[in-house]
Protein backbone atom coordinates (compact mmCIF):
# COMPACT_ATOMS: atom_id res chain seq x y z
CA UNK A 1 0.00 0.00 0.00
CA UNK A 2 1.21 3.26 -0.65
CA UNK A 3 -0.20 6.88 0.71
CA UNK A 4 1.39 9.75 -0.36
CA UNK A 5 0.45 13.09 1.45
CA UNK A 6 1.37 16.83 0.12
CA UNK A 7 0.39 19.07 3.15
CA UNK A 8 0.46 22.56 5.10
CA UNK A 9 -0.47 21.06 8.00
CA UNK A 10 2.09 19.83 10.61
CA UNK A 11 2.28 16.28 11.62
CA UNK A 12 3.22 13.89 13.76
CA UNK A 13 5.99 11.48 13.05
CA UNK A 14 5.16 9.57 15.91
CA UNK A 15 1.48 9.13 15.18
CA UNK A 16 2.26 8.00 11.64
CA UNK A 17 5.44 5.31 12.99
CA UNK A 18 2.45 3.96 15.73
CA UNK A 19 -0.04 3.28 13.07
CA UNK A 20 2.71 1.18 11.35
CA UNK A 21 3.19 -0.68 14.22
CA UNK A 22 -0.14 -2.03 14.03
CA UNK A 23 0.88 -4.06 10.74
CA UNK A 24 1.74 -7.57 12.65
CA UNK A 25 2.92 -9.40 9.53
CA UNK A 26 6.26 -7.27 8.52
CA UNK A 27 8.14 -6.12 11.82
CA UNK A 28 11.00 -4.28 9.82
CA UNK A 29 10.15 -0.30 9.08
CA UNK A 30 12.52 2.61 8.75
CA UNK A 31 11.73 6.26 9.00
CA UNK A 32 12.97 9.32 7.74
CA UNK A 33 12.35 12.84 9.17
CA UNK A 34 13.46 15.64 7.70
CA UNK A 35 12.78 19.11 9.49
CA UNK A 36 13.65 22.77 9.24
CA UNK A 37 17.49 23.30 10.41
CA UNK A 38 17.96 26.61 12.35
CA UNK A 39 21.00 27.94 10.50
CA UNK A 40 22.57 27.92 7.21
CA UNK A 41 26.24 27.76 7.86
CA UNK A 42 26.74 30.67 10.86
CA UNK A 43 23.87 32.42 9.75
CA UNK A 44 20.40 31.77 12.29
CA UNK A 45 17.08 31.32 10.14
CA UNK A 46 14.06 32.41 10.95
CA UNK A 47 11.59 30.66 9.11
CA UNK A 48 11.22 28.53 5.57
CA UNK A 49 8.54 28.35 2.88
CA UNK A 50 8.17 25.75 0.47
CA UNK A 51 6.94 26.40 -2.64
CA UNK A 52 5.59 23.21 -5.00
CA UNK A 53 4.20 22.18 -8.61
CA UNK A 54 1.30 20.10 -6.80
CA UNK A 55 0.18 17.85 -10.08
CA UNK A 56 3.94 17.02 -10.97
CA UNK A 57 4.83 16.24 -7.20
CA UNK A 58 2.14 13.83 -6.44
CA UNK A 59 2.89 12.42 -9.76
CA UNK A 60 6.48 12.29 -8.92
CA UNK A 61 6.28 10.74 -5.19
CA UNK A 62 4.30 8.17 -6.49
CA UNK A 63 6.22 7.11 -9.10
CA UNK A 64 9.23 7.09 -6.56
CA UNK A 65 7.41 5.38 -4.50
CA UNK A 66 6.02 2.34 -7.08
CA UNK A 67 9.86 2.24 -8.30
CA UNK A 68 10.36 1.17 -4.73
CA UNK A 69 7.79 -1.23 -4.96
CA UNK A 70 9.24 -2.92 -7.44
CA UNK A 71 12.87 -3.39 -6.17
CA UNK A 72 12.67 -4.22 -2.92
CA UNK A 73 9.94 -6.39 -0.73
CA UNK A 74 7.66 -3.49 0.41
CA UNK A 75 4.85 -4.04 2.02
CA UNK A 76 3.79 -0.15 2.43
CA UNK A 77 4.68 3.42 2.30
CA UNK A 78 4.12 6.37 2.98
CA UNK A 79 5.63 9.89 2.07
CA UNK A 80 3.90 12.84 3.63
CA UNK A 81 6.02 16.12 1.84
CA UNK A 82 4.90 19.95 3.65
CA UNK A 83 4.84 23.22 1.42
CA UNK A 84 4.03 26.51 2.78
CA UNK A 85 5.20 28.59 5.79
CA UNK A 86 6.92 26.05 8.09
CA UNK A 87 8.68 27.17 11.59
CA UNK A 88 12.40 25.84 12.81
CA UNK A 89 12.18 22.20 13.92
CA UNK A 90 9.08 21.78 11.90
CA UNK A 91 8.75 18.53 10.02
CA UNK A 92 8.96 18.90 6.45
CA UNK A 93 9.35 15.17 5.20
CA UNK A 94 8.80 11.48 6.40
CA UNK A 95 9.18 8.69 4.33
CA UNK A 96 8.10 5.07 6.24
CA UNK A 97 9.26 1.79 4.50
CA UNK A 98 8.31 -1.35 5.89
CA UNK A 99 9.03 -5.14 4.67
CA UNK A 100 9.94 -8.21 6.31
CA UNK A 101 13.16 -7.53 7.00
CA UNK A 102 15.27 -4.37 7.86
CA UNK A 103 17.44 -4.50 4.73
CA UNK A 104 14.93 -4.03 2.15
CA UNK A 105 13.49 -0.96 4.40
CA UNK A 106 17.05 0.55 4.98
CA UNK A 107 17.36 0.66 0.71
CA UNK A 108 13.84 1.42 0.07
CA UNK A 109 13.91 4.46 2.17
CA UNK A 110 17.28 5.62 0.93
CA UNK A 111 16.01 5.40 -2.29
CA UNK A 112 12.75 7.20 -2.04
CA UNK A 113 14.86 10.48 0.06
CA UNK A 114 17.51 10.42 -2.62
CA UNK A 115 15.04 10.55 -5.66
CA UNK A 116 12.84 13.32 -3.88
CA UNK A 117 15.45 15.11 -3.86
CA UNK A 118 16.34 15.48 -7.46
CA UNK A 119 13.14 14.83 -8.88
CA UNK A 120 10.55 15.89 -7.04
CA UNK A 121 9.26 19.64 -7.59
CA UNK A 122 9.34 21.56 -4.57
CA UNK A 123 11.58 24.22 -3.79
CA UNK A 124 12.54 26.08 -0.17
CA UNK A 125 12.65 29.42 0.54
CA UNK A 126 14.74 30.61 3.85
CA UNK A 127 14.44 33.68 6.06
CA UNK A 128 16.89 35.03 8.16
CA UNK A 129 16.75 38.48 9.55
CA UNK A 130 18.18 40.25 6.85
CA UNK A 131 16.91 39.14 4.15
CA UNK A 132 15.53 35.78 2.53
CA UNK A 133 16.73 33.61 -0.66
CA UNK A 134 16.09 30.51 -2.33
CA UNK A 135 17.94 27.42 -1.29
CA UNK A 136 20.58 26.09 -3.85
CA UNK A 137 20.51 22.13 -4.67
CA UNK A 138 22.88 20.63 -3.09
CA UNK A 139 25.21 18.75 -5.60
CA UNK A 140 26.22 16.11 -3.12
CA UNK A 141 22.31 15.00 -4.26
CA UNK A 142 23.11 14.25 -7.27
CA UNK A 143 25.93 11.84 -6.64
CA UNK A 144 23.13 9.16 -5.92
CA UNK A 145 23.24 5.21 -7.42
CA UNK A 146 20.99 4.46 -9.28
CA UNK B 1 0.92 27.44 -25.53
CA UNK B 2 0.08 28.06 -21.21
CA UNK B 3 4.15 28.08 -19.49
CA UNK B 4 3.78 28.31 -15.67
CA UNK B 5 6.81 29.40 -13.44
CA UNK B 6 7.65 28.40 -10.12
CA UNK B 7 10.06 29.50 -7.30
CA UNK B 8 13.13 32.24 -8.20
CA UNK B 9 12.38 31.94 -11.90
CA UNK B 10 8.53 32.67 -11.02
CA UNK B 11 9.86 35.94 -9.13
CA UNK B 12 12.17 37.06 -11.54
CA UNK B 13 10.40 36.85 -14.57
CA UNK B 14 7.40 38.15 -12.21
CA UNK B 15 4.18 36.19 -13.00
CA UNK B 16 3.19 32.10 -12.25
CA UNK B 17 1.93 31.79 -15.90
CA UNK B 18 1.41 33.04 -18.79
CA UNK B 19 0.06 31.75 -22.74
CA UNK B 20 2.36 32.71 -25.39
CA UNK B 21 1.38 32.32 -29.14
CA UNK B 22 4.31 30.21 -30.45
CA UNK B 23 5.81 30.80 -33.91
CA UNK B 24 5.52 26.93 -35.94
CA UNK B 25 8.98 26.99 -35.58
CA UNK B 26 8.94 26.15 -32.02
CA UNK B 27 8.62 22.02 -32.04
CA UNK B 28 10.55 21.31 -29.15
CA UNK B 29 11.87 22.82 -25.51
CA UNK B 30 14.87 23.61 -26.99
CA UNK B 31 13.03 26.10 -29.41
CA UNK B 32 10.72 27.33 -26.88
CA UNK B 33 13.80 28.26 -24.72
CA UNK B 34 15.84 29.79 -27.55
CA UNK B 35 11.79 31.98 -28.70
CA UNK B 36 11.94 32.82 -24.97
CA UNK B 37 15.42 34.06 -24.76
CA UNK B 38 14.64 36.31 -27.80
CA UNK B 39 11.45 37.20 -26.39
CA UNK B 40 12.70 39.79 -23.78
CA UNK B 41 16.11 40.47 -21.91
CA UNK B 42 14.75 39.25 -18.15
CA UNK B 43 13.85 35.91 -20.17
CA UNK B 44 17.29 35.94 -21.94
CA UNK B 45 18.83 36.47 -18.10
CA UNK B 46 16.91 33.80 -16.54
CA UNK B 47 17.52 30.78 -19.17
CA UNK B 48 21.37 31.98 -20.61
CA UNK B 49 22.66 30.01 -18.14
CA UNK B 50 20.71 26.68 -18.16
CA UNK B 51 20.38 26.22 -14.85
CA UNK B 52 16.58 25.22 -14.78
CA UNK B 53 14.49 22.45 -15.92
CA UNK B 54 11.14 21.86 -17.94
CA UNK B 55 8.38 19.31 -17.17
CA UNK B 56 5.86 18.94 -20.12
CA UNK B 57 1.81 18.22 -18.90
CA UNK B 58 3.86 17.25 -14.91
CA UNK B 59 6.59 15.19 -16.44
CA UNK B 60 10.48 15.86 -16.84
CA UNK B 61 11.79 16.49 -20.17
CA UNK B 62 14.67 17.34 -22.66
CA UNK B 63 15.34 20.00 -24.72
CA UNK B 64 14.74 18.02 -27.43
CA UNK B 65 11.22 17.12 -26.48
CA UNK B 66 8.57 17.74 -28.87
CA UNK B 67 6.11 20.15 -27.13
CA UNK B 68 3.49 20.26 -30.35
CA UNK B 69 1.10 18.14 -28.69
CA UNK B 70 2.05 19.62 -25.09
CA UNK B 71 -0.72 21.14 -22.95
CA UNK B 72 1.01 23.37 -20.31
CA UNK B 73 5.05 23.29 -19.74
CA UNK B 74 6.58 24.33 -16.51
CA UNK B 75 10.38 25.92 -16.31
CA UNK B 76 11.52 25.97 -12.54
CA UNK B 77 14.97 25.99 -11.18
CA UNK B 78 16.50 22.64 -9.82
CA UNK B 79 14.62 21.41 -7.16
CA UNK B 80 15.06 21.99 -3.34
CA UNK B 81 12.85 19.31 -1.59
CA UNK B 82 12.74 16.81 1.16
Amino acid sequence: MIEIRIQSEHFDASKEIEKFQENKKNGAFVCFLGSVRDVNGDTPLKKLEIEYYPKMAEKVLKKTAKEAFKKWNLSQCLIIHRFGELNINDPIVLIITQTPHRKDAFQANEYIIDFLKINAPFWKKEYTDKNNYWVSQNKKDLDIII
Amino acid sequence: MKIIYFAKIRELIGKTEEDIVLPSYVKTVNDLIVFLKDYNKVYKDILENNDFFTACDEELVDMDYDIRKTKEIAIFPPVTGG
